[in-house]
């Protein structure tokens, strides 16, 4: 990768393409939340309400081929790394025609063609998986990037200080990056973790920890920017806290009373798509643009929900297959 | 076979030696597999970081979730990761890992990823390590829908299954038992395979059908002679792999005998044994003149002191009396 490459200029055509995924993001994760309380769907869902911009500037750094490992709460990842509306809203949805044909769900959402490989719903597992994709492409001596995307809550268990050493002492081409927002479910970060930023936590493995605020579009993007192009110039991992709120309860339809109302609506505030849309604007991207964005992916959206009702749930033979390669009796 | 003679400890270092000139994509990692850790505690990789380097067999720290993550995260993008988790204890502290996603990810993608990772690991006792480090924890794995079992009982089989293991495209555990390493047998060639899933015969006999793997099949062969000098046939089963086991092996080899034995290490309590015995009575029920016996090791964990340890582990008395048990029930009934 050459020094060009790697600047990371917050351009118009970045904005756009920042602006387009969070109002994505937004949106699905409002019309998923409709669709729940009226009833259309019930699953389990994770709302990531507040942490689009987190996402969407996040991803931005990465390319189409750069792996993603994320978490249950990962519909704004998983969005932000491309994975098709239709497929995403069909899988949700529990049909045949969904990236995992039904079978994984909104917890283990996999889709390799845009280098999200595995979606995990044990909380911090993922972390140590990314370091292999990162050691496969390090053996390889491929220009690919790892990005493992996990919450507070996930720096507290085993599996997070265990492959940070790893990959320290490996020099993995991975990025950790801990969005913060402000729960591990009901627990804040100050009552369940011994410290007030994650990001310190890097010192203890020898690998750089950059704080940024998660819902700064640009400040996002340049720390992720940097922090990839560190991992793909053969430099080693950093852990990236990215600042951020969870602005609706730990699970959809959870009581958040336990949340601060004054601290809730300040959240609000900083996370607001009005919020975004005035900083966006301010980077030569026009109403117009801005507003045909929208619409684009409000029809987009549309689309994927039309597509997601109308799909076929899988059919119940379908248990048989993939448990292992060749079907063994049961 | 090529009339030589090998030990396991050898037999498991061809094996990988072999897969990896044959493959670029398998690799090792564990704790000092690498030659300058020595190799491995058991010394099966030995000689491998210094001919194939120490970015393909990588020595860990001691962080068994990190080692087994970075090996489901490796399988899944094509590499053939072969994770050796010293002691099949220590697994229990990445349980996670195989249970969750190297099992599960196969399924829960819909088919578009798959976990082609092996892992190696040593237990067994009678060699005084105590309740740690001891443990036939075989029946945990098998109750998991996606992960594969396996253990074999000769050096060959060793090279065979690793081989095997290595070539599947789902995650398989090999057992290996920490009282084998110095054991010798004939030398396979190089690129034998054992089938996944196939047992073989160790012994052929007409009168009671002897069920095992691993360190048991060594047993219930010593068991059989017992049993021949008092006129009783036994076959002996090396299941070989234990999940998905050759079912169709043992129903045919109890249809002929009428009478089985199920021999493990592992304690009793829905151990592999509980399984395989009601499947046999499942299918077999009205064949079968006695009910099925199994002989496993005391439901304690593995004590240390020898006296204790010897009170633990079956012996081979113990399938003597158990196929006595099948015969005399018969000719009783």
């Amino acid at each position: 990768m050459n020094k060009s490459d790697s600047s990371h200029a917050f351009t118009p055509e970045l904005a756009r393409s920042i602006y387009r995924k969070a109002y994505l993001i937004n949106r699905t994760d409002q019309r998923f939340r409709a669709m729940l309380t009226n009833g259309e769907l019930a699953v389990a869902y994770y709302p990531v309400r507040g942490q689009e911009v987190t996402a969407a500037a996040a991803m931005s750094a990465l390319q189409p081929e750069d792996y993603l490992v994320t978490t249950y709460r990962g519909l704004h990842d998983s969005l932000a790394k491309g994975i098709p509306s239709r497929l995403l809203w069909a899988e949700f949805a529990g049909k045949r025609t969904g990236t995992c044909k039904g079978k994984g769900g909104p917890m283990h959402i996999t889709y390799p063609p845009t280098g999200v490989m595995v979606t995990t719903g044990i909380v911090g597992s993922g972390i140590p998986i990314a370091n292999g994709l990162a050691m496969a492409a390090q053996i390889r001596g491929e220009n690919r990037v790892a990005v493992a995307s996990f919450g507070d809550g996930a720096s507290n268990i085993g599996a997070f200080h265990e492959a940070l050493n790893m990959a320290s002492v490996w020099k993995l081409p991975v990025v950790f990056l801990c969005q913060n927002n402000q729960y591990a479910e009901h627990t804040t970060l100050a009552a369940g973790t011994s410290v007030t930023s994650i990001a310190e936590r890097a010192a203890g493995y020898g690998m750089p920890g950059v704080s940024c605020d998660g819902l700064d579009p640009e400040m996002m993007y340049q720390t992720m920017a940097a922090a990839v192009a560190r991992a793909r110039a053969g430099d080693g991992p950093t852990l990236v806290e990215a600042h951020t709120y969870r602005l609706q309860g730990h699970i959809f339809g959870a009581d958040y009373s336990y949340i601060p109302k004054e601290e809730l609506k300040a959240a609000e505030e900083r996370a607001s798509m009005m919020r975004l849309r005035q900083r966006i604007s301010e980077r030569q991207v026009t109403e117009s643009d801005l507003a045909q964005i929208e619409q684009e992916v409000d029809a987009e959206i549309e689309d994927a929900v039309a597509f997601a009702l109308k799909s076929d749930p899988p059919d119940p033979d379908e248990i048989r297959f993939d448990i292992y390669e060749t079907e063994q009796a049961a | 076979m090529s009339g030589k003679t090998i030990s396991f400890g050898q037999a498991l270092n061809a094996a990988l030696d072999d897969a990896m000139a044959d493959d670029g994509n398998v690799m090792i990692l564990g704790e000092d597999v690498a030659d300058e850790q020595g190799g491995g505690v058991f010394k099966v990789s030995k000689g491998l970081s210094s001919k194939y380097g120490t970015s393909r067999v990588r020595s860990t720290p001691i962080s068994e979730q990190a080692i087994l993550g970075a090996a489901v995260g490796a399988a899944i993008i094509g590499m053939r990761p072969v994770a050796e988790i010293m002691l099949m204890n220590f697994i229990t502290v990445a349980m996670d890992q195989l249970v969750n996603h190297a099992a599960k990810l196969r399924f829960m993608s819909g088919g578009q990823t798959n976990v082609p990772l092996v892992v190696r690991t040593t237990t067994g006792a009678g060699v005084g390590f105590g309740g740690q480090h001891s443990d036939m924890l075989e029946a945990w794995f098998a109750h998991v829908p996606g992960l594969k079992i396996a253990t074999a009982s000769n050096p060959a089989d060793a090279y065979g299954l690793l081989r095997s293991a290595i070539d599947d495209e789902d995650p398989v555990i090999l057992i290996e038992n920490i009282t084998h390493y110095g054991m010798t047998g004939p030398a396979p060639e190089a690129g034998y395979r054992v089938p996944l899933g196939k047992a073989a015969i160790a012994r052929e006999g007409r009168d009671v059908t002897l069920v095992t793997y691993g360190r048991g099949v060594g047993d219930s062969l010593k068991a059989a002679s017992l049993l021949a000098d008092e006129g009783i046939a036994a076959e002996v089963i090396d299941l070989r792999t234990i999940a998905p086991w050759d079912e169709q092996a043992v129903f045919a080899s109890v249809a002929k005998t009428k009478r089985a034995v199920i021999v493990h290490e592992a304690v009793r309590p829905f151990g592999a044994g509980a399984e395989i015995s009601a499947r046999i009575h499942e299918e077999l029920f009205s064949d079968l003149l006695a009910p099925v016996q199994r002989v496993a090791s005391y439901p304690s964990p593995v004590p240390f002191a020898k006296p204790l340890e010897t009170a633990f582990l079956y012996s081979v008395d113990d399938i003597v009396r158990a196929a006595h048990a099948t015969t005399d029930k018969a000719i009783n009934s």
